[in-house]
């Protein structure tokens, strides 16, 4: 039987080791969301525009995203990135871009269904008053897809900040490779895969409680 | 850039070829799935149908404690657990091998997501359904066995096909512990070889096929079990995941 020993922990610890990969998953997981959510829209209004070659492409592009492990994902823009600009970037930078490329296929599916839930007498009517296709995407149906997608594009968040620690993979300096180095330098690995697994509850749970309160409310609108 | 297959025919330094390796590779990331599959339908079943049961509170929120505890801790931290450190807290595990401790872990992570979706089964039911059922007598079990989980199985067959592809996508996580599956052998045959695009991307079509075949399979059950006069699903349901 292990004798679990927490007296290693600190602030000293926690500033040296843990803060630093905390704002990198917290950093990535934002310029992640808000990137994949623009990128996404784009891949959604592709996907439901006239045109079938953009139609073709968005399709192939979301449905091969979503068809591969987000390692393999990783691991494939670690490898291409340098081959293709000539130069290495390191891992957190490739981190970046991946994440946005691989969200942008699962916002991709929500805007779609959001876009889609806007009843089609919003967009009759944005042209009956002589709107552009451009004009009535921004000012009617977008901002109303959106809204009623908030719940569900906060649940796809809180996944995607769970999915940051796959840059273990890569080696990225993130919150779980933070414990890791911390137990590694203090011996004592056990505590802090616990203690890891206690704060990213703590961070998902209370997320997902408030996403739940928030359905809760925009229900009764 | 030219493409070298003949990598995949060259030894790998322990007397057999990378294409061989590859297979090998395959065959664990399908084995981890399939076991972990009949680790999470189960559990999953049951923990869903615990959060429907009426007038036992206990079950249900233990049933709710589950899911999300399984659900807020990511795959990879929660596979480290099993891995490092229930094994030190319960020496009995210790002889569990790495493969077993990996479906566990796999199979029950997935089981929460599996939960949620028999759950939503059930209550989409009609209330009716419940209640003629217990007009006529039947106990719980019975109520379950012969009304409730026919028609709700059917109804989540859709999410449990995405649900299984999820599965599959989500055994690359073994990696981690040194388990020679497709990604562990795209990390190492990448290394040793140099040859990393064409590696990749046979791994790559690998999943791509299993994923597929997957989805095929699920489908044709779903069209096999479909009752007659139900209206088939619309597609796949909008889930979150990976």
């Amino acid at each position: 039987m292990l004798n679990l020993d927490v007296s290693f922990l600190s602030w000293d610890l926690f500033n040296k080791f843990i803060l630093k990969g905390l704002l990198f998953s917290l950093e990535l997981t934002a310029v992640a969301a808000l990137g994949g959510l623009f990128f996404g829209t784009l891949l959604a209004l592709m996907r439901l525009s006239n045109s079938k070659l953009l139609k073709a492409l968005s399709a192939t592009y979301v449905n091969g995203m979503r068809s591969i492990p987000l390692v393999m994902v990783i691991l494939w823009f670690y490898l291409l990135i340098p081959v293709l600009i000539g130069k290495s970037i390191g891992a957190e930078w490739s981190a970046f871009i991946t994440f946005i490329a691989f969200e942008a296929a699962f916002f991709c599916e929500i805007m779609r269904a959001g876009i889609e839930s806007v009843g089609k007498g919003q967009k009759m009517a944005a042209q009956a008053l002589g709107m552009t296709y451009a004009q009535s995407m921004q000012l009617i149906v977008l901002p109303q897809a959106f809204r009623n997608m908030v719940p569900v594009l906060l649940t796809q968040t809180i996944v995607l900040f769970q999915d940051t620690s796959l840059v273990y993979a890569i080696g990225a300096y993130d919150l779980l490779k933070g414990f890791v180095t911390a137990g590694r330098i203090y011996g004592r690995p056990e505590e802090v895969y616990l203690l890891a697994a206690v704060v990213y509850f703590v961070m998902c749970f209370g997320l997902s409680t408030f996403v739940k309160h928030l359905q809760r409310k925009m229900s009764l609108v | 850039m030219t493409l070298e297959w003949q990598v995949f025919l060259t030894d790998d330094g322990g007397g057999r070829t990378y294409l061989e390796w590859l297979l090998q590779a395959w065959g664990w990331t399908l084995g981890v799935a399939l076991a972990a599959w009949c680790v999470a339908i189960p559990c999953g079943a049951l923990i869903g149908v615990m959060r429907t049961l009426q007038g036992a509170p206990v079950l249900s929120r233990l049933g709710q404690a589950w899911v999300e505890l399984f659900r807020n801790i990511p795959l990879l931290v929660q596979i480290f657990l099993w891995y490092f450190v229930l094994p030190k807290l319960f020496p009995a595990m210790q002889q569990f091998s790495s493969f077993w401790l990996v479906v566990i872990a796999l199979g029950l992570f997935t089981s929460a997501r599996i939960a949620e979706q028999f759950r939503a089964g059930v209550e989409s039911l009609p209330k009716g359904q419940r209640y003629a059922g217990m007009a006529l007598g039947f106990k719980t079990w019975q109520l379950y066995r012969y009304v409730l989980l026919p028609a709700a199985f059917r109804i989540i067959l859709p999410p449990l096909t995405s649900e299984s592809m999820n599965l599959l996508k989500n055994s690359s996580v073994a990696f981690a512990v040194s388990i020679t599956e497709l990604t562990m052998f795209a990390m190492q045959a990448q290394e040793e070889t140099s040859r990393g695009i064409e590696i990749y991307l046979a791994v790559t079509v690998l999943y791509m096929i299993s994923a597929l075949t997957i989805n095929r399979l699920l489908t044709w059950v779903e069209v096999r079990l479909r009752i007659p006069g139900q209206p088939s699903s619309k597609g796949p349901s909008l889930t979150t995941g990976h």
